[in-house]
């Protein structure tokens, strides 16, 4: 193979993935580190990359504390309700304070954010929500990320990290492919931001054939962000925390506006509200701690994600389904069916496509919604990723050791999926952690902690054979066989990948199995995936784009690997409706109130597990209206007492 | 829903190839113009539709659920700085819709952070990032710390 190697030298700040969290890591680290040189490898095309690529309607995570309306305690508050108290409340509260002068700057640059005509503040979708015409959303932050970087490489396929010979665990760069010319690319860099995407696709999805393509998450969310930091030894955290999301059925369009602006609320098959007939025994699961519907409904206290997903399950399983979103009243006015359609077509083009082509005006009928299948990302309700440092001035000495954002591998930092314990960070979010782990990027170069870094060329060319090695196998194997893709000798990416899928699906807890997984179950996961990473060595690309194709399913494989890992060690239903322990149905406060941490070693490939302290730096009260509430049942207790005892 | 492409339309330019993030649109070497290599990795994300000179790219909706007959079409002009879709339905019932999607002139706005003035050593070892604490709520108050929220940390652990 006439492949050429070209290596860049010399970089400071390598930005691995040019999403959101990418972005904001390249535009930022040019204002700390102006003299350093900058570059960005990115699978795609940065104008149109992550998830993000096909725009969003709304920012889903800004504080507003300039209109009055909400503090970052508030926020760190509501994602560790939604995710049933299992966050990192350090990063959230240090997303959270910096999150809004992103939005501001969007501002500046030329996103349409929609304003209240009343207020003049941005237009509310929901207490964290702004409504934007965000369909330009990824080429605006694109644009401000080419302005900083020195270079940006396109179609970069990364596949490995590149780590120190000099000194153990400290990152040196990365390396990977050009996806168009194939040329291989050694990046040399004294840190690394890892800012590629979350994992879509790892389980079998709901949908068949061509509609495979139809995920919640993007297609191209490989898992890179997990598969490349397993890879290089960092320390993960919370990855059986993986996501089920109720959608509109099929086209899986959003339901954030629809709920919250447009004021719709779903119902079963015979129009009963549903929900609250599951809460009772719900409770009994995981205790009126975390589901007390009272006072959620006197406090507009959100009830969790996954436990309203919970509730569509099992309506479903008693035979009341299909579940249906009432969106018959609102699309009456103009104005909010005109919400209702922009926002599809700013950001699941396809659910529009849908209702079109099977004639679902919602002005007309109750659409249709569903669970989907599980995905591993850390920023949206969930929060999966890789362990990470905290700011100085927040984190306890257990979430601290030197630089913001930086992982347990020296020199790496994250941001966006990469992170874990940090759900709830969406779009502004992510870039926002970028822009904090460029700050310490920097910091840690002019500290001169990545001085004295060697790359040996053994490494350099030991990464080279294994990136080609299923090209070089297609090409052995190949003519032994007529036609087709059936060879006893090799598997190609998408035969790899229903693999994956299936066996996922059925033991990890995916949706054939309504999400239920047991110790038995995960165990034999393990050894299906011990047997595939053997086949994974035997993968055959018949081309570049099957190339991609493999090492994408070699970062989802690893990326399963470690969610099957921790699904394993946590021994309770933390997050029943995302997926349940059949042989630990209850959430367990007393052994499980910890965030579970792993390792992978690269030399053994033998994880480790432990269990990590999950610090609550604000009280448990929600608000002052919960407080007054407690207090005021006090007060009646106190009164009610001396009656009862007469 | 996966996309193709109009064979009297293409002209091969490669605009989609360049800008699809799933690296699926491919020209066809016999014909010079591009198609759709891979419809089961097809978001429907619509990239290369508006990135066509020529609008000879259209989606046609997953053949596992969706019936033919529909269809959802767009025109993004950059120096407008519009968008604008027409959704035809199965049963011919037709919505337009026009969204703005800058308020600027395209890149204009958007600072060289090598060339503004760099941050002192006060602001490296502050918390402050870029533009910060002014752009945090456009006033001169600071940036939130756990003091100055009134929080200090608390145990919540349980082995």
């Amino acid at each position: 193979m006439a492949y050429k190697t070209i290596v860049e030298d010399g970089i400071d700040v390598l930005v691995v993935g040019g999403g959101l969290g990418g972005t904001g890591a390249a535009f930022e680290a040019r204002y700390w580190g102006q003299d350093k040189k900058i570059i960005i490898a990115e699978k795609a095309n940065i104008d149109r990359s992550g998830a993000v690529a096909q725009g969003l309607y709304a920012i889903n995570c800004y504080m507003g504390t300039r209109w009055g309306e909400n503090n970052p305690e508030d926020h760190v508050r509501y994602a560790r309700i939604d995710l049933m108290g299992m966050v990192r409340e350090d990063l959230l509260f240090d997303m959270a304070r910096h999150v809004d002068s992103a939005v501001h700057q969007f501002e500046e640059w030329g996103l349409p954010l929609m304003r209240n005509p009343k207020t003049g503040a941005y237009q509310r979708e929901g207490r964290w929500q702004i409504m934007i015409h965000g369909e330009s959303y990824k080429p605006i932050v694109a644009e401000a990320a080419k302005k900083s970087a020195d270079q940006v490489f396109n179609r970069i396929c990364v596949t490995h990290l590149l780590m120190d010979d000099a000194k153990q665990n400290r990152v040196a760069g990365a390396v990977g492919f050009n996806v168009r010319t194939g040329n291989y690319h050694v990046f040399k860099s004294k840190t690394v931001i890892c800012a590629a995407g979350g994992a879509s696709n790892i389980f079998k999805p709901r949908s068949v054939g061509e509609g495979a393509g139809r995920v919640w998450y993007a297609p191209w969310s490989s898992g890179s962000a997990y598969g490349l930091m397993i890879e290089a030894g960092a320390k993960m955290t919370q990855m059986e925390n993986r996501i089920v999301l109720a959608r509109f059925k099929d086209g899986y369009g959003p339901v954030g506006a629809y709920f919250l602006h447009l004021k719709t609320y779903t119902q079963n098959c015979l129009g009963e509200e549903y929900e609250s007939n599951w809460f009772p025994a719900l409770q009994k699961m995981v205790g009126k701690e975390y589901l007390d519907p009272e006072v959620s409904h006197r406090t507009h206290r959100p009830i969790p994600t996954c436990l309203r997903n919970h509730c569509i399950i099992n309506e479903v399983n008693a035979g009341r389904g299909p579940i249906h979103m009432v969106t018959m009243h609102s699309f009456q006015d103009p104005h909010l069916e005109e919400v209702g359609w922009e926002n599809f077509l700013g950001m699941t083009v396809g659910q529009a496509v849908l209702w079109a082509a099977t004639d679902v005006d919602p002005k007309n009928e109750n659409p249709e919604l569903t669970t989907s299948e599980p995905y591993v990302m850390g920023s949206h309700a969930t929060g999966c990723g890789g362990w990470a440092s905290g700011p100085e001035d927040v984190s306890p000495p257990e979430y601290f050791w030197g630089y913001n954002r930086m992982m347990t591998v020296e020199g790496l930092f994250g941001a966006g999926d990469a992170v874990g314990g940090t759900p709830h960070a969406f779009s502004s979010g992510s870039f926002t952690e970028g822009r904090l782990a460029a700050k310490a990027a920097v910091q840690y170069i002019n500290d001169g902690k990545a001085d004295g870094i060697r790359v040996s060329d053994d490494q350099i060319e030991r990464r080279r054979k294994q990136i080609y090695a299923p090209l070089e196998r297609y090409r052995v194997y190949r003519n032994e066989i007529v036609a087709g893709d059936v060879n006893p000798n090799y598997i190609n990416p998408r035969q790899g990948l229903s693999r994956l899928q299936k066996l996922m699906d059925e033991y990890c807890g995916g949706v054939t199995v309504n999400y239920m997984t047991n110790e038995k179950l995960l165990n034999i996961c393990l050894k299906k995936l011990k047997i595939m990473e053997e086949d994974l060595e035997k993968l055959a690309a018949k081309d570049l784009h099957e190339l991609l194709r493999a090492w994408e399913l070699k970062h989802r494989h690893r990326t399963s690997e470690c969610v099957t890992h921790h699904t394993l060690f946590r021994k309770e239903t933390r997050w029943p409706g995302y997926y349940y322990r059949g042989d630990y149905m209850k959430l367990d406060d007393e052994n499980w109130h910890v965030l579970t941490v792993s390792r992978r070693d690269p030399v053994t490939g033998e994880y480790t597990m432990e269990k990590a302290p999950c610090y609550h730096l604000v009280g448990d009260l929600e608000d002052k209206a919960l407080a007054e509430l407690k207090a005021k049942e006090k007060e009646e207790e106190k009164q009610a007492e001396p009656v009862v005892g007469e | 829903m996966p996309t193709f492409v109009y064979m009297t339309r293409c002209d091969g330019c490669g605009h989609c190839v360049d800008i699809c993030p799933s690296d699926i649109m491919h020209i066809d070497t016999t014909y010079r113009r591009a198609y759709n290599i891979e419809p089961d990795m097809c978001w429907e994300c619509y990239s290369c539709v508006k990135a066509c000179p020529q609008y000879a790219i259209d989606v046609r909706g997953y053949a596992d659920f969706a019936p033919l007959g529909h269809s959802v079409r767009v025109r993004r002009e950059e120096d407008k700085g519009t968008i604008a879709w027409r959704i035809k339905f199965r049963d011919g019932t037709e919505k337009n819709f026009l969204s703005p999607i800058t308020t600027k002139p395209w890149g204009k706005h958007i600072p060289k952070l090598a060339d503004v003035p760099g941050p002192n050593k006060d602001m490296r070892q502050s918390q402050n990032l870029y533009n910060e604490p002014k752009y945090l709520r456009m006033d001169e108050g600071g940036l939130h710390t756990l003091e100055a929220a009134g929080l200090s940390m608390k145990e919540g652990v349980y082995y």
